[in-house]
């Protein structure tokens, strides 16, 4: 009987997991929740609620024996679900916050860490329902737990709804205040999107798309750490062999997602949606994008050249990747979360990395500004525009970006905010200091790009 | 009992990669291969290396025919590695033909 697999091979593949952090970061189950409309909110909150438990019921039991089975660790358990603005419409009311207890309570029956979906897409304008949802996030964020919101508020299609923008630059801020014991900690589960992804598993963005099936299983794979131990035992490689490596590395990765996605959809009997392909960073030692950057070769990242070794790195992912996973879907690409990543924190902290940098990275990567805290005072007119520069950079390069920002009260520059576990401990970064105020109180929308005419 | 565990169709292979790394002494083999025969596990090859006095050992075997859940298996062999001081993991075939193998 042949063992198929030489020594080295299986004692690789501890060692990722061991030794380098290779983990499976989520598994999310996407439950359609649009056939729970109802005219009464009680009646809707509670077909909500009836829907996740019964669907999500298992969710849990089959990560983890999954997750002991092959030896893979799957972080977390989750769950995305219909846009609440489309869920909550035909109810007759002004607020959906019952809807967001009904997925808090929901979440904690089951025992998954987060619920995505209290969302909107108002990219063109609003709806009812969307006018209603954007009124309920502060509130619904502070009394819940688990919920996750997210807002696009752009496309390349549409352009940028700058009325949605400088909302979301104000709902930002009272997020803020109404869970300012915490560290502002709402708006860690609040991201603003442009082009966003409708089957995305990571959180804070995760929602289940108009276009997905009834209820499907997404993976979210993670592995910063094994790209960088690849790219530190291999130093001097030239561009396109360091381009090879990390698609070599990435490939056996993204293997991990297939099988366990596979293997969840077949024991919930749920069809396989995709792997997203994302090299998401945890506040590990050496889970770490910012690291990965370094040891191609920069002194700290946020210097020149990141943005080119950013390029490089979210490139060669999706190559390796793609070619290892029949669909292959979500945000795809190398995350740059500042608090949840060790060596960000390091580079803002010893001066490195600034937030125009971070901007700049946010062309090539596969987010946006990301987890980051800047101080109490900061306008809802200042985040508004920071909104607007990266929903441009998203719209302009028909890519995804996002804002999750913290806007910390009382906070100052130099201080840093302590959240514990994946999302880490952010540094309060400064901002330029004038004003966007004329500029964002315009109103009305972007148009579209000229190459958004593509048909 | 079954939980949880994967069911192979009949007379066919369900393989399993046992791995045991620690400091090499007398009696690891033997400890941990009596506890697979105990619990009907059939050890279709073993390959061990020892560099400085350190172990690497790894099975692969066929549980097609095992009397407890592969997680039930994979506990006793967590304690046992606890008692003679190495690290013992079972893991499922697919883990290393889906990374290794196209």
């Amino acid at each position: 009987m042949p063992v198929g697999y030489s020594a080295a091979e299986i004692m690789e593949t501890i060692k990722m997991i061991e030794t380098e952090n290779l983990d499976i970061r989520t598994i999310t189950m996407g439950i359609s929740l649009r056939d729970c409309a109802d005219t009464d909110i009680k009646k809707t909150a509670q077909k909500v609620y009836d829907k996740v438990t019964k669907n999500a019921e298992n969710l849990v039991k089959v990560g983890e024996d999954i997750s002991k089975e092959y030896g893979i660790p799957i972080i977390n358990k989750r769950i995305a679900v219909t846009p609440i603005s489309l869920v909550g419409e035909s109810c007759l009311t002004d607020s959906y916050v019952a809807l967001a207890q009904a997925l808090d309570q929901a979440a904690h029956q089951v025992g998954v860490n987060f619920i995505g979906g209290f969302s909107a897409l108002v990219q063109k304008g609003f709806t009812k329902g969307d006018e209603i949802l954007l009124d309920s996030i502060s509130e619904s964020l502070a009394i819940t737990e688990r919920v996750c919101s997210s807002v696009n508020i752009a496309s390349t299609k549409a352009g940028i709804n700058m009325d949605a923008v400088y909302r979301m630059g104000r709902i930002i801020k009272e997020t803020a205040e109404k869970t300012k014991e915490q560290g502002a900690i709402g708006c860690a589960k609040l991201v603003v999107f442009c082009n966003v992804p409708e089957d995305n598993p990571f959180m804070a963005g995760a929602f289940h798309g108009i276009g997905e099936p009834e209820v499907v299983i997404n993976v979210g794979v993670s592995g910063p750490g094994v790209v960088l131990h690849a790219i530190k035992n291999n130093p001097g490689l030239d561009f396109g062999s360091l381009a090879t490596l990390i698609k070599q590395t990435a490939f056996k990765i993204t293997r991990m997602g297939e099988l366990a996605g596979r293997e969840a959809a077949k024991r919930l009997h749920i069809p396989f949606g995709i792997v997203d392909l994302s090299l998401a960073p945890t506040p590990a030692v050496g889970d770490s994008v910012a690291d990965i950057l370094e040891a191609m070769g920069l002194e700290k990242v946020g210097g020149h050249g990141t943005t080119a070794a950013l390029a490089l790195l979210n490139d060669a992912v999706k190559k390796g990747g793609a070619m290892a996973s029949s669909y292959v879907g979500g945000l795809s690409g190398a995350f740059i979360p500042v608090s949840e990543d060790a060596g960000m924190i390091r580079g803002v902290e010893e001066g490195s990395l600034c937030l125009d940098k971070l901007e700049a990275m946010t062309c090539v990567c596969s987010v946006g500004l990301d987890m980051i805290a800047v101080p109490g005072e900061t306008t809802a007119e200042t985040i508004a525009a920071i909104i607007a520069d990266e929903a441009a950079i998203g719209m302009i390069n028909r890519k995804t970006t996002a804002v999750r920002i913290i806007p910390v009260p009382g906070s100052k520059v130099g201080d840093k905010i302590e959240y514990g576990g994946l999302l880490g401990q952010a540094p309060v970064m400064p901002l330029h200091t004038y004003s966007a105020e004329k500029f964002i109180k315009r109103g009305g929308r972007i148009p579209a790009p000229i190459h958004a005419l593509n048909n | 009992m079954n939980t949880g565990r994967q069911t192979s169709q009949e007379g066919e292979l369900e393989r399993v990669i046992i791995t045991v790394v620690g400091k090499d002494k007398v009696g690891i083999i033997a400890g941990v291969t009596g506890l697979l025969s105990e619990n009907n596990v059939n050890i279709l090859d073993i390959s061990q290396t020892i560099m400085q006095d350190f172990l690497t050992m790894i099975m692969v075997t066929d549980i097609s025919g095992m009397t407890v859940s592969l997680q039930r298996l994979q506990e006793i062999l967590t304690e046992k590695g606890e008692k003679i001081g190495v690290r013992i993991n079972a893991q499922h075939e697919d883990i290393f033909k889906y990374m290794h193998r196209i």
